[in-house]
């Protein structure tokens, strides 16, 4: 299959790594990656944050860029989310029944990276081997936007060498919230509090999720009080191989 | 705390939460109290097989109701005058006060008895009736704890959620004078059984109670209220005149339809299969129970909301407060950082409406877009849909003024954002600026200090720095290399 990725200007930006290990992973699979330069961002920051109308050229050039993939794969579930639920919408507000119609038929194409695997390629064993003892954050937005269910679970209990733990109260929000993590830092972080002391219980090394923007946050306050614990993507892990182990990648 | 008056503008949430972020106690006791009502609520809602029919159901009750709202409330009108009550229509919180202050004193009377109502708290009823010399008593016990405090309710169901019961002993010592304060433990029933004492005295002297409604049948002009402490059939049954105060859209058509209410409001609200006490009349009875009743229909800016497509579905709250209780935010801040009557996820897209988006700008972003609360709710209401809507509209109206537009550092922020990203090779540019210009702020990899608005995120929060080759870098030399050897081998 020929997947086109949707790297997201988060990770672009902030966490090539992950990008870099779903190109590993997709072609290890015997998969076809393309990367059209021509993308940028989804507009959920803009569209969360209340601006909506500065989603629309985003959302035009998303759609320009992508129409026509055979499936298209994004390492993030909100990005995803905001591309299924809400790109609807934005086509609404621009008042652009052709646009609309363009989203309805790209839509059905795109994929989070644990669907994908999971739901469209019909895989749990991807081949990973990652020797550390791991616990699974299900993001708001895998859960209960996207619904994703335990496809990322299933992935990663079929890893070799992964110790998996059980998350304490894992379904709890991190906290994070897009620019909820600035506006109302207070109580982000009081958020944050309770899932970093989940995180802590269960003995792992490494918390892991779908998306890195609810990673960056848990990882920013386990780093700031230096817990010897780390945050890893999904797709890194799922990389991961005997050559190719954990953070070598980078 | 009154949301009856518009343009009163409620103070930013940001600041509130980060008082009440700082209340040990307060903490300690919403965690406690949450997680519990959310255990019991699982428990009892796993029991029934059809829970997601009844919801939906409740759901399409409810559009039906805003539909022909207009049709349904001259229906209940008819239906409770014929059956020998009195309908009043009020247009806002002064209206409804100047109604129910009026009723009051026709009868002479100088105190009333009242049910736990989040709509005459809305309306502020118990300061219009005091400025009117009228003394109201709250009789639901938490109601009776917050009034006793001089406090404001928390949370729509459990309204002393914030105070454990050692904090309601000290309370009742201080302030409880008819009860021997020596023999108050913080004992659950030591507690109740001294409101019980309390309260008794007033109930068997009260002419005028007060409730709000739960249910309003069109079909019947049955009204309903359910509740678990048996307060409300002493107000419902004892005085002789009952003015009940009910919103609009507590409408349900036909009498089957509370069927499918019963079932949802009590197990989201309090984890009870059923209310203990579940008091349906219709009109006045000769010789049984209160000779007059009185209804006041209330609008205080629904039909506002009603004539939003996306944000009207507020109105089909049932006033459960399961929202609350799954809610990662109230259950960390609380009810009273939300400055409005109706607090949690409900009242951050409720009051902004009633109250109007610029009084209460704040309250749309007081969540993370979890979805905890559009999953929970027993009538399917999507708050995170109806949250971005009016973040929009908060948005909008900022833009709208053209000087706060030039100014406002996240306007700015965004506007510059858009830029960016309208342009792929403008976003590989910042990405390369970035790189330069976090190198103040970067220690080993690290950034544990950001300027201005970001600063934020750092108080408590590392961010790792930008690192040095960005993934389209990467793919693009990765795929100059690939042409390279492509080329090289030919």
């Amino acid at each position: 299959m020929r997947i086109s990725l949707f790297i997201t200007c988060f990770n672009d930006t902030l966490f090539p790594q992950t990008g870099r290990a779903v190109v590993q992973l997709l072609e290890r699979l015997g998969q076809v990656v393309e990367f059209p330069e021509a993308q940028t961002c989804c507009g959920q920051m803009h569209y969360n944050t209340g601006y909506q109308r500065e989603a629309i050229p985003l959302v035009r050039r998303f759609v320009d860029v992508f129409s026509g993939a055979e499936a298209v794969v994004a390492p993030s579930a909100s990005c995803v989310g905001m591309i299924r639920e809400l790109f609807p919408k934005v086509a609404e507000l621009a008042g652009d029944p052709v646009l609309a119609q363009r989203v309805a038929a790209l839509t059905p194409h795109v994929y989070e990276l644990s669907e994908l695997l999971v739901y469209k390629l019909g895989l749990e064993d991807v081949g990973a081997y990652y020797p550390h003892r791991v616990t699974y954050h299900p993001t708001c937005h895998s859960l209960r936007g996207l619904k994703v269910g335990d496809a990322p679970l299933r992935l990663l209990r079929a890893v070799r060498g992964i110790d998996l733990v059980e998350l304490p109260a894992a379904d709890e929000c991190c906290g994070f919230g897009g620019t909820f993590s600035i506006k109302n830092a207070d109580t982000s972080i009081a958020m944050l509090g309770d899932k970093m002391r989940h995180v802590l219980d269960t003995g792992a090394e490494i918390c892991t999720a779908g998306d890195n923007s609810c990673l960056m946050h848990i990882n920013g306050g386990l780093s700031r009080v230096r817990t010897g614990v780390r945050t890893v993507h999904l797709a890194e892990i799922l990389a991961s191989t005997e050559e190719y182990a954990g953070q070598r990648l980078g | 705390m009154s949301v009856s008056l518009r343009n009163q503008r409620l103070p930013m949430f940001q600041q509130e939460a980060r008082k009440a972020l700082g209340d040990t106690q307060l903490r300690h006791n919403l965690g406690k109290a949450t997680q519990t009502i959310r255990n019991k609520r699982n428990r009892v809602v796993a029991e029934v097989p059809d829970w997601e029919q009844l919801r939906e159901a409740a759901r399409q009750t409810k559009v039906r109701v805003e539909r022909h709202l207009d049709a349904y409330l001259l229906q209940l009108e008819e239906a409770v005058v014929q059956a020998g009550g009195k309908v009043y229509w009020a247009r806002d919180a002064i209206e409804a006060n100047a109604i129910i202050t009026s009723l009051v004193r026709m009868h002479n009377a100088y105190e009333v008895v009242k049910i736990k109502s989040m709509v005459t708290d809305e309306i502020g009823l118990n300061d219009a009736l005091a400025q009117a010399g009228i003394q109201a008593h709250e009789t639901d016990l938490a109601e009776m704890i917050v009034q006793l405090a001089d406090d404001n309710p928390s949370h729509i169901v459990v309204p002393a959620i914030h105070k454990n019961r050692a904090q309601i002993a000290e309370l009742f010592r201080a302030s409880l004078h008819d009860i021997d304060g020596t023999k108050l433990s913080d004992d659950p029933r030591t507690l109740v059984m001294a409101a019980r004492e309390h309260l008794r005295t007033i109930f068997l002297r009260a002419k005028v109670a007060i409730s709000g409604v739960n249910f309003g049948v069109a079909e019947t002009g049955s009204i309903g209220i359910v509740e678990s402490e048996g307060n409300g059939r002493m107000c419902l049954t004892l005085p002789e005149v009952l003015i009940s105060v009910m919103g609009i859209e507590k409408i349900v058509p036909t009498w089957r339809d509370i069927e499918v209410f019963l079932q949802l409001l009590p197990r989201s609200a309090t984890g009870e299969r059923m209310n203990p006490y579940n008091s349906f009349w219709t009109g006045v009875q000769k010789g049984d129970g209160p000779q007059e009743f009185h209804l006041v229909l209330l609008d205080n800016g629904r039909t506002n909301v009603l004539a939003d497509p996306i944000g009207r579905q507020a109105l089909h709250c049932i006033r459960c407060g399961a929202c609350l209780n799954v809610c990662p935010v109230y259950e960390r801040v609380g009810g009273h950082a939300y400055s409005s009557v109706y607090p949690g996820p409900i009242g951050a897209i409720l009051t902004p409406q009633l109250l109007g988006i610029e009084n209460a700008s704040s309250l749309p972003y007081a969540s993370t877009l979890c979805g905890a609360c559009y999953e929970t709710c027993p009538v399917k209401i999507n708050i995170p849909e109806v949250l971005l809507h009016l973040r929009g509209q908060v948005v909008r109206a900022k833009q709208q003024n053209m000087l706060h537009r030039d100014t406002d550092p996240e306007n700015l922020a965004m506007q510059a954002a858009l830029y960016i990203f309208e342009d792929p090779q403008r976003l590989a540019l910042v990405q390369k600026l970035a790189r330069i210009g976090q190198i103040p702020f970067t220690h080993n990899g690290v950034i544990s200090q950001l300027p201005g608005p970001l600063g934020g995120w750092s108080s408590a929060r590392n961010l790792q720095s930008v690192p040095k080759q960005s993934f389209r870098e990467w793919w693009h030399a990765r795929e100059q290399e690939k042409k390279h050897d492509g080329t090289a081998t030919r």
